[in-house]
């Protein structure tokens, strides 16, 4: 007999949050510059409290603004140091690493255009591109797929199995498949065909669907740690660290083969940290510690693949800078981005730093946004995958002609 | 575009219902009729399972059960002489922090003694909501109590919430699906279920008693929230400080710490401590200081306001009707909730007598629990233990009370056309249980009726086994989409 736990299963979180949704094909126009390249978006829901992710110990308010809770250079819970301004949260070991060996960059004080502080708008503005919530139902790395030149399907008789929900970054005309094991014994081929044909007479969107679905559990082997979903998780941090870990190997194993996609997404849930925020030890340690165990998942995952390969981490907008009332923080503005990847020209703090006074906080209450997260993107996709400059402006940031692409993030 | 009568009676069925069970389709003569006779009905919409626990209950059992496990693990440490301290004790007046003690704290040791108390409540629960959307003749007033269970979402993953999550939609959701809308939403934001998964129980006001002794303060997640998706709507017109002084004026609204309380512990109490002094200006409209009060009158301002009506009026007509509804509809719920006093029996009705929600084309893909509650009527099967059915809720993406954020589960099709494929391998391990013994080509003609294309008909015949025939009719478009 046995017992459904407490918590999700790991599979239950890939489900929910890991599903990996991939786009199979190769860019063209890097392909003619004998690159490869791989780019894997991570989406953090629930917004990221960038200032206990990446710490300003330089800032002279800093301290006064957390107090006990502000990370420092000194003391148990010292941040490991960055560029002697900013520091990073000691649970963040390999991005510390890749940082210090030029494969990793932050940019701080970043946000999306979206001014208000409803998760859902704020997310839906990270992953439409839009600068209003509710203006469509693509996201914008769907849009750049449609737009980017390519050198044909990587493996067209790859197909994906599926997962329950599309997060909306990787929704539109593109189209974008996505995995997620399955438990359950599936049903037959012969049983899938007769339901595509029936669909296909009947309901063609229901047909295009399904119809990716086959063969995809053959590239990506499930591996042990599927085969015993009812396994004792161990303590619940080292259980979200294992989600996390295993939703971003998959994704790197995927992504590093010859045949396998080139772009990818993924999203983690549970960043909403309005009580016992826990940046030094607590749940927010924990979160980043688990995002950190799937950075170095990534990397070693990727392989080869790497030297070629950059990984965006965003979020929909940052935390109060001060702590409030319950120990956590409460709905906010700017926060971090993280950039990791062989491709990248890191080692640096990307910031135009807006202070911490009361007089520099925007609205007396955030951190100001002084970096416009699409100039970021946009670069990244200009200069790693080609993207063309105005159809980024129009198509995939569409209003977004004033915010010039970053330049020099790429090697 | 009118529809013919047995057409109206199928779509009664799929369409507001949880779908028909077999023989039920044939027997129903006005289709307007039926719905409204089982929104009337009031033993609609109960759960007959009386042993379940209050919410109260539930939280001190739940609080026993951890203080019994950690005597446990005290007194085996203290044999196997380990220098490990005691977690840290909670403040005794805080008691979200008390109630919030993780789960996995709870969870079995090594000698597996089974599912902890917190997760046999919520097993119980939900064996229970099973029962009743299986039972239920239509099912429209359970989906009315799905639909609003969605609404106002609490998560069994945030702690505390998971032995409360089906007291409070027994205490706080179904008693009002078809009452007032206020008093729904005073129920549900003084819950402590609510007040546990949105932090409030832990807010304090900055000038309050507490806060001035204890350099503590507030949360203003439950606020946000109220304001953004259980009442107004996202972009209404309300700013940052609205959400503050909303936060100030329900400071206070929290729970009995039952460390301190074995009687009443875990159970919902105004703590004027806690409580920010003052009045308070939201929205353009002054509330005096008077305790509780002054946040129920901010409750019953917002429950009156028209961007309520209209979300409201939104949510309902995009659950039941369309992704994208008919504004008419739209238009036509908004007023009748605006000169109703929300009576939300009144909503419903005019609803179900509107024009637009029976024309409406027939695309809207089922969530994935309405299509496997209505997959299981449909053959017949009540599953014993109510766990397989949670595991399938979970692989397709929509776990009982467990919703990822406080938006819950989407209502779009889009947001859930990929989960297709699992829906599939679940329809395919229906049918193996299900056996030989179905016919499913007559069940087709008993369950769709006038909805049965005649291309499913036909690969429902040309199918290679019973099984698999019925796995197809479960997938069908017209199964699929109502």
């Amino acid at each position: 007999m046995t017992f459904l736990r407490h918590r999700a299963t790991r599979r239950e979180l890939l489900l929910g949050s890991g599903a990996l949704f991939a786009w199979a094909y190769v860019p063209r126009l890097a392909l003619a510059e004998g690159r490869d390249p791989r780019l894997l978006v991570i989406v953090l829901r629930g917004a990221l409290d960038g200032l206990a992710a990446v710490a300003p110990v330089g800032d002279p308010d800093w301290q006064r603004l957390r107090g006990n809770d502000a990370l420092t250079l000194q003391g148990a819970d010292a941040t490991l140091p960055l560029d002697g301004f900013f520091a990073l949260n000691p649970a963040m070991p390999n991005l510390h690493r890749l940082y210090k060996s030029q494969q990793a960059t932050i940019v701080h004080a970043v946000a999306t255009p979206y001014r208000e502080r409803s998760h859902f708008d704020g997310q839906d503005v990270l992953e439409s591109g839009f600068t209003r919530p509710g203006s469509t139902e693509s996201g914008w790395l769907n849009r750049v797929l449609v737009n980017l030149p390519s050198a044909g399907r990587v493996n067209p008789k790859n197909a994906f199995a599926v997962g329950p929900i599309t997060p909306l970054v990787a929704r539109g005309p593109a189209p974008v498949l996505s995995w997620t094991p399955s438990r359950l014994q599936p049903a037959s081929n012969d049983t899938m065909s007769r339901l595509l044909d029936l669909y296909r007479h009947s309901d063609p969107v229901l047909a295009r669907a399904l119809e990716e679905r086959g063969a995809l559990n053959a590239i990506v082997q499930p591996g042990p740690i599927d085969a015993n979903p009812m396994k004792s998780p161990g303590k619940p941090g080292e259980a979200i660290r294992a989600y996390f870990t295993e939703a971003a190997s998959a994704a790197a194993k995927f992504m590093a083969r010859t045949d396998g996609p080139r772009v990818g997404a993924l999203a983690f849930d549970g960043w909403d940290t309005h009580a016992n925020e826990g940046a030094a030890h607590g749940r927010l340690a924990m979160l980043l510690g688990a995002l950190d165990g799937a950075l170095g998942a990534i990397e070693s995952g990727l392989g080869e693949a790497w030297r070629e390969s950059v990984v965006a981490v965003i979020t929909e907008f940052g935390r109060t800078a001060r702590i409030n009332g319950t120990d956590g923080t409460d709905h906010g503005t700017a926060t971090v981005a993280l950039l990791v990847g062989g491709a990248l020209k890191g080692g640096r703090v990307i910031a135009d730093w807006p202070g911490l006074k009361e007089m520099n906080l925007y609205e007396g209450r955030d951190l100001k946004p002084t970096n416009d997260l699409r100039a970021v993107i946009k670069g990244l996709l200009r200069d790693h995958l080609r993207a063309d400059e105005r159809v980024l402006a129009n198509d995939v940031f569409p209003g977004s002609q004033t915010v010039k692409p970053l330049d020099g993030l790429m090697t | 575009m009118a529809i013919d009568v047995r057409t109206q009676a199928a779509l009664a069925l799929h369409r507001f219902g949880f779908s028909p069970k077999a023989g039920a389709l044939g027997s129903i003569g006005d289709a307007h009729a039926i719905l409204i006779a089982e929104l009337d009905n009031p033993v609609a919409g109960q759960i007959k399972n009386q042993e379940l626990l209050s919410s109260g209950k539930a939280a001190r059992a739940a609080f026993d059960f951890r203080q019994e496990r950690q005597a446990a693990r005290v007194a085996v440490r203290a044999q196997g002489q380990s220098s490990d301290h005691e977690p840290n004790r909670a403040a005794a007046d805080d008691p979200q922090s008390e109630m919030m003690r993780k789960e996995a704290k709870q969870e079995a040791p090594k000698s597996n003694p089974g599912p902890g108390v917190p997760q046999q409540i919520y097993l119980e629960e939900a064996k229970s909501r099973l029962d009743a959307a299986l039972d239920s003749d239509v099912g429209f007033v359970e989906r009315l109590v799905w639909f609003w269970s969605n609404h106002f979402c609490v998560s069994a993953d945030k702690g505390g919430v998971r032995p409360l999550c089906g007291a409070f939609e027994r205490e706080a959701v179904r008693p009002h699906v078809r009452g007032k809308f206020a008093d729904m939403l005073v129920a549900v934001e003084s819950h402590p279920a609510m007040l546990l998964y949105l932090d409030n129980a832990r807010s304090i006001g900055p000038a309050s008693f507490a806060g001035l002794r204890r350099n503590k303060g507030l949360n203003e997640n439950l606020a946000r929230e109220i304001l953004e998706l259980h009442t107004l709507g996202v972009r209404t017109g309300y700013s940052q400080e609205d959400v503050t002084s909303f936060a100030k004026v329900i400071t206070g609204w929290s729970i009995v710490p039952p460390r301190l309380a074995p009687e009443h512990g875990g159970e919902f109490m105004f703590n004027a401590r806690l409580h920010e002094p003052g009045s308070q200006r939201i929205m353009g409209r002054e509330y005096q200081d008077n305790g509780f009060e002054q946040g129920r009158a901010v409750l019953l301002a917002l429950a009156r306001s028209p961007a309520t009506a209209k979300h409201i009026a939104t949510k309902l007509a995009r659950h039941f009707v369309a992704d994208d509804p008919p504004a008419d509809l739209i238009d036509r719920l908004a007023k009748r909730f605006l000169t109703t006093d929300g009576d939300l029996k009144e909503v419903t009705k005019a609803l179900v007598n509107a024009p637009e929600a029976w024309d409406a084309p027939r695309n809207k893909l089922r969530r994935p629990s309405e299509w496997l509650i209505s997959a299981l009527r449909a053959v017949g099967v009540r599953p014993p233990d109510v766990r397989p059915v949670l595991q399938a809720q979970n692989l397709l993406g929509e776990p009982l009370w467990r919703v990822p954020a406080p938006n819950g589960f989407s209502d779009n099709s889009a947001a859930w056309m990929d989960g297709l494929a699992q829906r599939l391998d679940i329809s395919n391990q229906i049918a193996r249980r299900a056996g030989v013994g179905i016919d499913p080509e007559a069940l087709a003609e008993d369950v769709l009726g006038p909805l049965l294309s005649n291309e499913t008909r036909q690969t429902l015949a040309r199918a290679e086994s019973r099984p698999q025939a019925l796995a197809l009719l479960l997938m069908a478009p017209e199964f699929q989409r109502r």
